[in-house]
């Protein structure tokens, strides 16, 4: 991991929560008694960053210090452990490639190339101000590897080809689809499901006790109402779904 | 349950109380326990895993710092848990962990400043191995900007996190971290701003390698080729222990000593950086000025200037005495004058309200220092003890950190490191209810007025309605002193339990330096204001080229501190020794020595011969109790009976001007700092942080 410093010039000297932010800092710092505020420094950082086109300037740190009446020093401290809370400018779309196990095996490196191509190195930003990007550890979405989170959306099951379109809609400004980006529902099989797709698994067929011939006959039950999962369950894939979303299309 | 428990280290079977970390426990049977961040008087951090031992049957080495004695069970015997710090185990276990931490550590040491009496070089030798097995490359970190008395060499930083402890928790100035995390973490100030703690320098000492060194001894000396002195410190009334260390003529450097009962084991910045003062400046021979200009002359020559100076009757001369006077000049100065029939004599600065009452209690800090920490209650009139005595201010912040101390102040509402109520900035504060109800409930309060307070007009009305205070509110009783004065000057206590204070109709200080005198002796009293003095004739006795030199008509050179062997009364009125650690400069002389020499050329001979003399007459015959009886000892609660004694009747109500500061410039207080260039760059900093916070 490189070295992590506050960019001083980029960040200039003043900075200011957004007045629609003070009711989320109101809701953090509430979580704590008076006497532990300092414990709301992490949300009030994330807060600051947004506010600050997603970095978080020496400045904003100060403001979160001063806020909660802490030491310049112990905010520091948290500000540069954690590497989400980035201390440099980064473009309006800042890409997080995940470049951890599972997402390198499925080609996280073809994808950071793409970046390298299309953007440059890590941490810098484009001319136009629109794109940057960096490599950061797993992020979680294991199962839809190789993805990349784009501010607050994951895009996951990416090629080359797929993550260069979406860098190329998202530096002219066109609307993206997050989420996978092949055939697929969530994490969902690719190509629909292919398992437990027998109806009678669901119509409650297979449970039905069968009648003893010994018993006496009880009264006739009334007709029961067939087991039907619901329609929006996420094991059954409508095909049609994901072509629409496919902004290669 | 029983707080005892019982353990077997190392064979030996030992009971300690339960809340004994395992390092403590191994160290009560004598076991040495290697380890670079724990330290007695931080938090426990447990990051360097320096101190593993092995406790039998689990799975895996124990960092002791770390393990409360109380955690440990028993074997399924019920015999006591079995502990090992010696064997192939443990000693695996110390290896490995020195050889990561050598891994990214620098082999500088030879020209490293801490070579020599650096932790990890002695550890290493102990328990590291002989060879490296790491390949790599090693890690490089930035060096930090922390002012001009802190070196820093980052990548010589093991991380063990002492000086962030230490600046976070005994200065209480959160201005060191650690920034970043894992390979990368590193110790900073802030945005590499330098520290403004007046306690900064310790965190040299805590350093247990050489990544936080001192600035100004930077690549000067050798520790095994420095001579070393215990001594005592002058730079304010506390009298702290420290160690000069000298190289031929020079003193290299200052450290703190152990003094559980004055310093602990700290020491301020002023008392560690001033040593080059001591070398710049000096007067090391006597000046007599001639057509206006000072002139060297030798001794017989000076002192027949000085006795032509003294015969001008002695009711038209006055002697002031300074800050940093010892006893033994005092006592020979004032046998001296007196002897010539001098009344004008006085040691206090101008305005000084205290030391006449005869009685010695009423200008002493009684509760001690150290009995801070059992005090509930504090309150502080005109006294800044964050300047005026800084490492006391550090125990009072660990009395309240700690303790239950609640602390009060009536003057300046400076920043103290702790919270205080602020019950107003005059005297008149005093009579206000606001008072009564802060001491209300506490079993062990405690007043201290500091000079700010002592040296007005008021003076004498602030102290008598303090000490009446303190024996209404329960301050002074049975057991518990809890009345004093805390005085910012070393010689200060000393040279008024000698008695220098003007006699029966004689002039105090403001009067002597009013210009209505023919001749004034100024005895390293630079701090007053010279500048009334008028015509009148100057002869200064001190140790540096500073305001009363400059305006002197004959100096006499005198040895500093740490040149003489001699006798300093601390603010609590203990009596303590100062040892010469070097030589005197030129043709200087010790203080007393002066007066004696000089009253054999005036004929008014004094008695005593030797310095030794002098202090067995100070100290008086066997069964005779003087001030200067005991050595080493605070009063303390002997002075109970004569603080239940009526307080002095005082002329005038208490004032409602505020209190001004009694030290205007905490690197600044003497001619020995103004002569260090250290101390006039920290003044420089300090003086642009104060003007950075007013502008904002």
């Amino acid at each position: 991991m490189a070295l992590r410093r506050f960019d001083l010039e980029a960040g200039g000297d003043s900075f200011a929560f957004k007045s629609e932010t003070e009711e989320k800092i109101a809701f953090w710092r509430g979580k704590y008694p008076a006497d532990k505020q300092r414990s709301a420094v992490i949300p009030l950082l994330w807060l600051a960053q947004k506010d600050n086109n997603g970095w978080l300037s020496e400045p904003a740190m100060r403001e979160v210090a001063n806020r909660l009446e802490m030491p310049y020093i112990r905010v520091y401290e948290v500000a540069t452990f954690y590497t989400m809370f980035r201390l440099q400018p980064v473009g309006k779309f800042h890409v997080q490639l995940c470049g951890t196990t599972p997402c390198q095996l499925r080609g996280a490196e073809s994808l950071r190339d793409v970046c390298t191509k299309e953007i440059g190195k890590a941490m810098y930003v484009t001319d136009d101000q629109r794109l940057s990007w960096e490599e950061v550890e797993c992020l979680g979405a294991c199962v839809n590897a190789p993805m990349v989170q784009i501010n607050d959306d994951f895009f996951e099951d990416l090629t080359p080809e797929s993550l260069s379109a979406i860098l190329a809609r998202l530096r002219h400004g066109a609307e993206v689809t997050p989420g996978p980006q092949i055939d697929r529902v969530n994490s969902a099989p690719e190509g629909g499901t292919s398992v437990l797709t027998d109806a009678s698994l669901f119509d409650g067929s297979r449970t039905r006790v069968p009648v003893l011939p010994n018993l006496p006959r009880p009264p006739e039950p009334a007709p029961e109402a067939a087991v039907q999962p619901q329609a929006a369950s996420p094991t059954i894939t409508k095909r049609e779904e994901p072509a629409s979303k496919d902004i290669k299309s | 349950m029983s707080d005892k428990y019982k353990l077997n280290i190392d064979g030996v079977e030992v009971e300690v109380p339960k809340a004994y970390t395992l390092m403590q426990a191994c160290e009560e049977v004598g076991a040495e326990i290697p380890r670079f961040c724990y330290h007695e008087r931080l938090s426990v951090a447990g990051n360097c895993r320096m101190c593993l031992v092995e406790w039998e049957g689990a799975p895996k080495p124990l960092a002791s710092c770390a393990q409360i004695v109380g955690d440990l069970r028993p074997n399924r015997d019920g015999s006591p848990p079995v502990i090992r710090t010696k064997g192939a185990y443990v000693e695996k276990a110390r290896n490995g962990v020195m050889e990561f931490l050598l891994i990214n550590h620098p082999l500088d040491c030879p020209i490293c400043d801490q070579g020599g009496e650096c932790d990890l070089q002695d550890q290493a030798v102990a328990y590291g191995r002989s060879d490296s097995r790491y390949e790599e490359n090693k890690r490089a970190v930035e060096d930090k900007n922390m002012g001009p008395l802190v070196k820093t060499i980052m990548t010589r930083c093991i991380q063990c996190t002492r000086c962030v402890r230490f600046a976070a928790e005994v200065a209480g100035v959160e201005e060191i971290g650690m920034i970043s995390r894992g390979e990368s973490a590193e110790i900073t100030t802030y945005l590499e701003k330098s520290l403004t703690s007046e306690l900064s320098g310790n965190v040299i000492d805590l350093c247990p390698v050489g990544a936080l060194t001192s600035k100004p001894y930077a690549f000067n000396a050798r520790p095994w080729e420095l001579r070393k002195t215990s001594s005592i410190d002058v730079m304010d009334a506390m009298g702290a222990a420290i160690r000069i260390d000298a190289k031929g003529d020079a003193v290299m450097r200052i450290l703190p000593e152990t003094n559980e009962e004055i310093n602990e084991e700290w020491l301020s910045d002023k008392s560690r950086f001033v040593w080059d003062g001591l070398a710049r400046q000096r007067l090391d021979r006597p000046y007599v000025r001639r057509n206006g200009k000072l002139l060297p002359v030798t001794w017989p020559e000076a002192l027949d200037a000085v006795k032509a100076a003294l015969s001008v009757g002695a009711d038209q001369i006055g002697v002031v005495a300074g800050d940093l006077i010892e006893v033994e000049q005092a006592k020979a100065a004032l046998d001296f004058f007196r002897g010539l029939g001098v009344k004008n004599t006085d040691c206090r600065p101008a305005g000084a309200q205290y030391g006449t009452s005869g009685v010695r209690e009423h200008y002493l800090l009684n509760p001690t220092l150290m009995g801070v920490e059992e005090s509930d209650a504090l309150l502080l009139i005109g006294a800044n003890p964050r300047v005026e005595a800084a490492v006391w201010n550090a125990r009072i912040r660990k009395s309240w950190l700690w303790g239950n101390l609640k602390v009060a102040v009536i003057g300046e509402a400076a920043e103290l490191t702790y919270p205080y109520t602020h019950l107003g900035t005059s005297a008149d504060a005093l009579a206000g209810a606001a008072v009564r109800d802060f001491f209300r409930g506490a079993k062990r309060p405690m007043i201290v007025v500091g000079e700010a307070a002592a040296c007005r007009s008021d003076g004498a009305a602030i102290l008598a309605a303090a000490l009446s205070m303190a024996q209404e509110t329960g301050a002074v009783s049975d057991g518990w002193a809890g009345f004093g004065m805390l005085h910012t000057a070393a010689g200060r206590v000393g040279a008024l339990d000698a008695g220098f204070i003007p006699a029966e109709g004689g002039k105090a200080t403001k009067d002597i330096l009013g210009g209505a005198l023919k001749t004034v002796v100024l005895l390293g009293a630079d701090e007053a204001d010279l500048s009334q003095l008028g015509s009148a004739q100057v002869i200064y006795v001190g140790s540096h080229g500073d305001a009363g030199a400059a305006r002197a008509d004959i100096v006499l050179p005198c040895a500093a501190y740490s040149e003489i062997t001699a006798t300093y009364v601390n603010t609590e009125g203990r009596v303590q020794m100062t040892t010469r650690a070097v030589q005197p400069k030129g043709e200087a002389r010790e203080g007393w020595a002066i007066f004696r020499a000089l009253s054999g050329v005036t004929g008014t001979v004094l008695a005593y011969d030797t310095a030794d003399e002098l202090r067995t007459l100070l100290r008086g015959k066997t069964g005779q109790n003087t001030a200067f009886s005991g050595r080493g000892y605070a009063p303390g609660t002997k002075g109970v009976p004569a603080l239940l004694a009526a307080p002095p009747q005082a002329v005038g109500g208490l004032g409602n001007a505020p209190f001004g500061r009694a030290i205007a410039d905490f690197y600044l207080t003497n001619p020995i700092a103004r002569a260090s260039r250290t101390m006039a760059e920290c003044s420089a900093l300090a003086a642009s942080l104060d003007t950075a916070v007013a502008a904002e």
